[in-house]
């Protein structure tokens, strides 16, 4: 990362970013700049350097926040209209540590409408466009983030992964992201999802960025009691065989792009040439990972979505009149209604679905029961390898609109990350080079729990 | 499972959405091809498996009763909302 010290100045560093913000307007990629503090953080931290204080580990250099992240008088609107006239009143603990080691936030940044989506086409803001090629999506739902990594607007930017929204725009664009253990950083101050996958991590443009910012925002907080104590680069799970596996079912899999499976088998013989053992690993259960995953997710969803009522913040109807109804009924189902996106509206209603009297054993229990076999299928896994070289998506970024109509088709391309968001493992994201169109292609690499740094460490071998 | 136009109203009602005719008809559509693709996992054998409801690794997690400074007072929080008088949040009337 380049950080402002006697040569750089972070206001030159911040000026870079405010001016490639402005260059890149046509990605559609900031929901807000936020140029006049950012500017005098800048001259602030200047200022110290200059007077030969210690500055953060992170000082002058600009960063974007993903619009679901709260941080003080800034909006935070998760880019859905139900939350657009919302300012945060505090800070959330990540933005809380970036800003201690004088990081500088730029802006925020575009996403799916509370996460759901898998392109960023489903923002109340628009479509972000891919940073190779403006007729193809950002991916998502941290499209945003990847794209004005990509694009140099910032060095590093805060992304949320539920079911692979990290690591697949990250793959889309060319860049690194991981998905840190659940639990690994603070949720405090971020929009929840679906709580029981919600991890926050980042989006970089090298593996040793991802390490320096996990060893930076990773670590219990009093306010998030999910959070665990700090692992990262004490106690961290050793990955020693020196094997590592990859999938037999994904590798078959009709879905997967024949570049992405080829820049995989590459990357599997570059670790053999490293004297690493590499193993087939045969896990059928996961062919059930995705609909699990579309069964608990949005019951999940649903849950913490019904806060939405218009009353206390955000945006709140004017409708308050119909013949055969209370106002205050009209108040809850009317902000509702306007506030929400077609996908978010989809997703409650399967969740409330699943988690009704009748059709819950069938469904939710049944996805428990099924999460719990998926968990079985990969501790098993790991008992033989250290890690496991997978694609992060099974194509490349595919064009705007191709999708934005068959939700079912959407969700497909979760069907391989999901898979480390429902065993609560870490992931991470990283490039391997691009297809014949010039696209880039990525893959991701899963490892045990807690081994978050040590495969940050393999993904350098494999760059 | 096809989703009938009474299962659509029922979650709209669950969901606290006044949904417009269209907007029920698409919905339908949609939640009849989700509802049939995650009806797959009945393939799955799932009997005299435990559920697993969340992957963190800790339990009870303990703190001292103390208050934990949320950053945001009254005047802050209440700043946020559409319409407030006396410090209270004002609704359209009740009962």
């Amino acid at each position: 990362m380049k950080i402002a010290n006697s040569s750089t100045t972070a206001v030159s560093l911040v000026k870079a970013a405010l001016s490639r913000i402005e260059e890149t307007k046509e990605w559609n990629i900031f929901t807000f700049v936020d140029k006049k503090a950012a500017l005098e953080r800048a001259e602030e931290i200047d200022a110290r350097i200059k007077k030969g204080e210690t500055v953060g580990r992170l000082a002058g250099v600009p960063y974007a926040l993903k619009a679901n992240f709260l941080s003080k008088h800034r909006p935070a609107d998760a880019s859905v209209k139900i939350l657009t006239e919302f300012t945060s009143p505090i800070d959330s603990t990540t933005a809380e540590k970036l800003d201690k080691e004088d990081a500088i936030c730029v802006g925020c940044v575009n996403m799916d409408a509370f996460a759901h989506g898998s392109s960023t086409e489903n923002s109340y803001f628009g479509p972000t466009k891919n940073s190779t090629d403006k007729t193809r999506v950002a991916g998502g739902s941290s499209g945003g983030s990847a794209v004005a990594v990509a694009l140099d607007c910032v060095q590093f930017a805060t992304g949320s992964d539920t079911g692979g929204s990290i690591r697949q725009p990250a793959t889309f664009n060319g860049i690194y992201g991981i998905k840190p253990t659940y639990g690994t950083i603070s949720r405090y101050g971020v929009v929840a999802m679906a709580s029981s996958f919600d991890v926050i991590g980042f989006l970089a443009k090298s593996a040793s960025d991802l390490d320096l910012l996990m060893s930076i925002t990773a670590g219990q907080d009093p306010k998030d009691q999910t959070s665990l104590p700090d692992y990262y680069g004490a106690d961290d799970t050793k990955l020693d065989k020196k094997s590592v596996g990859y999938i037999k079912e994904f590798m078959d899999s009709p879905a997967l792009d024949p570049e992405i499976k080829s820049a995989l088998e590459s990357k599997l013989s570059a670790l053999r040439a490293k004297g690493y053992d590499i193993v087939e690993l045969s896990m059928p259960t996961l062919e059930y990972a995705l609909p699990t995953y579309y069964i608990i997710q949005p019951a999940e969803v649903a849950s913490n979505l019904s806060r939405y009522d218009g009353i206390r913040y955000g945006f709140r109807t004017k409708e308050l009149n119909a013949p055969d109804k209370t106002p205050l009924d009209l108040l809850f189902e009317n902000t509702r209604n306007e506030g929400f996106m077609r996908e978010n509206k989809r997703r409650i209603m399967i969740g409330n679905f699943v988690l009704s009297s009748g059709f819950y054993d069938a469904y939710f229990l049944k996805a428990a029961k099924a999460r719990t076999l998926i968990i079985n299928e990969f501790n098993k896994a790991f008992e033989k390898v250290d890690a496991i070289l997978s694609p992060a998506s099974p194509n490349p970024a595919f064009k705007l609109g191709e999708k934005v109509d068959d939700p079912v088709s959407m969700y497909l391309e979760d069907v391989m990350s999901v898979t480390a968001n429902l065993a609560g493992i870490p992931a991470i994201a990283f490039p391997a080079g691009t297809n014949k169109a010039g696209l880039p292609l990525g893959l991701q690499i899963m490892g045990p729990r807690r081994s978050d740094k040590n495969l940050i460490k393999l993904v350098e071998e494999l760059a | 499972m096809e989703v009938t136009e009474q299962e659509i109203n029922h979650l709209a009602m669950l969901s606290n959405f006044s949904l417009e005719p269209s907007e029920k008809d698409a919905l339908k559509k949609d939640l009849s091809g989700i509802f049939k693709y995650i009806g797959k996992l009945d393939e799955l054998d799932t009997s005299g498996v435990e559920p697993t409801y969340q992957v963190f690794e800790m339990k009870n997690v303990w703190r001292a009763d103390e208050i934990i400074n949320q950053d945001a007072d009254r005047e802050a929080l209440l700043a946020l909302t559409k319409e407030e008088r006396d410090h209270q949040i004002k609704v359209p009337k009740v009962l």
